[in-house]
């Protein structure tokens, strides 16, 4: 008997800690007047149908987009493409779901068991994909809404000295690689995070969204597509996909006659000219850099995975698990008290500072396994990125750089040669 | 090099085939392997209620306003107290329902009296701002039966839900479309 006592007390107190939990302070009553309980108005949301009716419209704004850029080559039909898509995709469906967003779906659902990733997130993300293998950035020229806000106010174009422009259009390239990082690692969406314009879809949002939107589209009025070119991480995908493009949209309908009128008309320096009449680096010159570079990749690979490796325990930091237990390290080594909501919240839940130092040092890990990978991406990107520096092919024609071109059809009107179709003529 | 023996024009077409076929291969590995991880329904973002520590970010944290987190009253645990921890402001001088005596900020929640000595208490889902007052104040005082969830019909369903990302006990978990509201009583 008295070898089970403990165990009674244990019962007892197992009894009385659920009895706590359940917080039933003051009993059920006992109603006497007939009174019945009332329900609860718990609406659901538009049903899961309806995400699909979103992909069937993303395909048939794909096929129209593309009908409109490499066969009826109508900027004005364009332009209304891209108002329909602003309006559908930005104002009515507020800029959930967008292919931008969806790279961090595919990461997290690639590496995290828990996650499954809905179908029509990863429709968002292959179709687009597909659509610029086979025709280019059509999605950019009149799908995307944050492509088609950009577009549809960007008035006097204005270019970018060179180096500027090289400078900034790598920052995507690091934004995708932080991006896919976050996500794998299951810490954060920084894309949907920091998308700039979702407050003005929603004409809701945190003050510091708006300014930033409002300041992107300001500057987007001269620097046309400033997201686009300097920060969307989808971008730099759809830049590479396009370059292989099976069949791209092209300035002139005929033949190229070398008249150098489009030559200025692209805002998004697209347009690489015919280089009949200019200097070229001596070949012998250009092969020695070519060499050279493609012998630098490893090394760039490897220093850019050293970078990010020794990154890891401060790119761990965007994981909230991780700042709560520095917030807490810091505490007990300083001695002055953490008031902040985490922390207050964190000693209420009865965890263990254990438990947390040990959750805090899987994420750290796991960012250790990741980041490598993140910085051999950058550096390999960046190897490939000066390789196609030296490469320089002989062109007899303006057309337009397939990764770079947005599809915009600026530069149809410029050409002077216009072929007619045979019911015009 | 004979002409005609290779089936590529040149080392550049030769490139560019081969740059083609590397990026293709992403394109098919990603769906096969996400084959097994995907699902034909998506996710809504829910509240768990038990994990819930009232802290009031969902009221500022929202991407709407107001937010699409409102309080929710499980009628089968609240007690109609007379002396509502929810209803009233802690250390009122006369339980009635002046202003003055509200705890909420909005006048959301409608006090009527049942039978002797219970008060029934009902909310009004359109003043909920989401401030979450009422329902520490019942996790406190009372059986708890006032809690936090997030509205399907509100929600916008953001890829990232921002209270979730500040929510300081992690109570904002994704739960499969077809499942129901995580309610705090089960019916």
């Amino acid at each position: 008997m008295k070898k089970l006592v403990p165990y009674i007390i244990l019962i007892f107190l197992f009894i009385w800690h659920s009895m706590l939990f359940a917080q039933q302070r003051f009993p059920r009553p006992e109603f006497e007047s007939g009174y019945t309980y009332p329900t609860n108005q718990l609406l659901n949301q538009r049903g899961p149908m309806w995400e699909y009716f979103d992909v069937a419209v993303l395909i048939s704004a794909l096929i129209v987009t593309t009908w409109l850029a490499l066969k009826k080559r109508s900027r004005q039909g364009l332009i209304w493409m891209s108002v329909f898509s602003l309006a559908y995709f930005g104002f009515y469906r507020q800029g959930c779901i967008c292919s931008v967003g969806s790279v961090q779906n595919v990461a997290l659902a690639l590496f995290n068991d828990g996650y499954a990733i809905p179908l029509s997130a990863l429709l968002f993300f292959i179709i687009p994909l597909l659509f610029a293998l086979a025709y280019g950035r059509v999605f950019c020229a009149g799908v995307c809404p944050l492509g088609a806000i950009q577009e549809l106010t960007g008035f006097k174009p204005v270019k970018l000295p060179k180096t500027v422009e090289i400078i900034l259009a790598s920052v995507p390239f690091i934004y995708l690689a932080l991006a896919v990082l976050f996500a794998s690692t299951n810490s954060q969406f920084i894309i949907c995070r920091y998308d700039p314009f979702i407050g003005i879809f929603r004409l809701d949002a945190t003050y510091t969204l708006i300014i930033f939107g409002a300041l992107l589209l300001l500057a987007g009025i001269f620097v046309n597509r400033p997201y686009c070119r300097y920060l969307c991480p989808y971008g730099v995908l759809l830049n590479v996909f396009s370059r292989y493009a099976g069949k791209h949209l092209t300035i002139t309908p005929a033949e190229c006659t070398n008249c150098r009128l489009c030559e200025e008309t692209c805002p998004y320096d697209a347009i690489i000219p015919s280089d009949t009449d200019q200097n070229r680096e001596e070949p012998e010159k250009s092969r020695k850099h070519f060499i050279l570079y493609f012998l630098l990749i490893p090394v760039f690979a490897v220093s850019g995975a050293y970078i990010l490796y020794s990154l890891a325990p401060s790119l761990a930091g965007v994981d909230s698990a991780v700042r709560l237990a520095r917030e807490i390290r810091l505490e007990k080594e300083t001695g002055i008290e953490s008031l902040s909501k985490a922390v207050v919240a964190f000693k209420e839940s009865g965890k263990t500072e254990i438990e947390l130092f040990a959750e805090e040092e899987i994420i750290i890990s796991r960012f250790r396994k990741a980041s490598p990978w993140a910085g051999m991406f950058l550096g390999i990107s960046l190897g490939i990125g000066m390789i196609s520096l030296t490469i320089r092919s002989k062109r007899n024609e303006y057309k337009p750089h397939q990764g770079r071109c947005f599809s915009c059809g600026r530069c149809f009107k410029y050409c002077p040669i216009k072929v007619q179709t045979q019911n015009e003529a | 090099m004979i002409e005609g023996t290779n089936k590529y024009q040149s080392r550049r077409d030769f490139v560019r085939r081969a740059g083609k076929l590397i990026v293709a291969v992403p394109l098919v590995i990603i769906p096969v392997a996400l084959a097994k991880k995907t699902s034909a329904a998506g996710y809504v973002w829910q509240i768990d209620p038990f994990k819930c520590t009232q802290c009031g970010q969902c009221k500022t944290n929202c991407v709407l306003t107001p937010s699409a987190s409102k309080c929710i009253h499980a009628f089968r645990m609240c007690g109609y107290c007379d002396l509502c921890g929810g209803y009233l402001r802690q250390g009122v001088k006369t339980i009635s329902t002046g202003a003055e005596n509200q705890l909420c900020p909005t006048g959301a929640i409608t006090r009527k009296f049942v039978e002797e000595p219970y008060f029934e208490y009902t909310f009004n889902e359109d003043l909920c701002d989401g401030c979450a007052k009422c329902v520490k104040g019942c996790a406190d005082f009372g059986n708890g039966s006032l809690y936090m969830q997030i509205r399907h019909d509100r929600c916008v369903n953001c890829n990232q839900c921002s209270i979730a990302r500040t929510c300081p006990s992690n109570a904002i978990i994704r739960v499969p479309v077809n499942e129901e509201y995580i309610l705090k009583d089960k019916r």
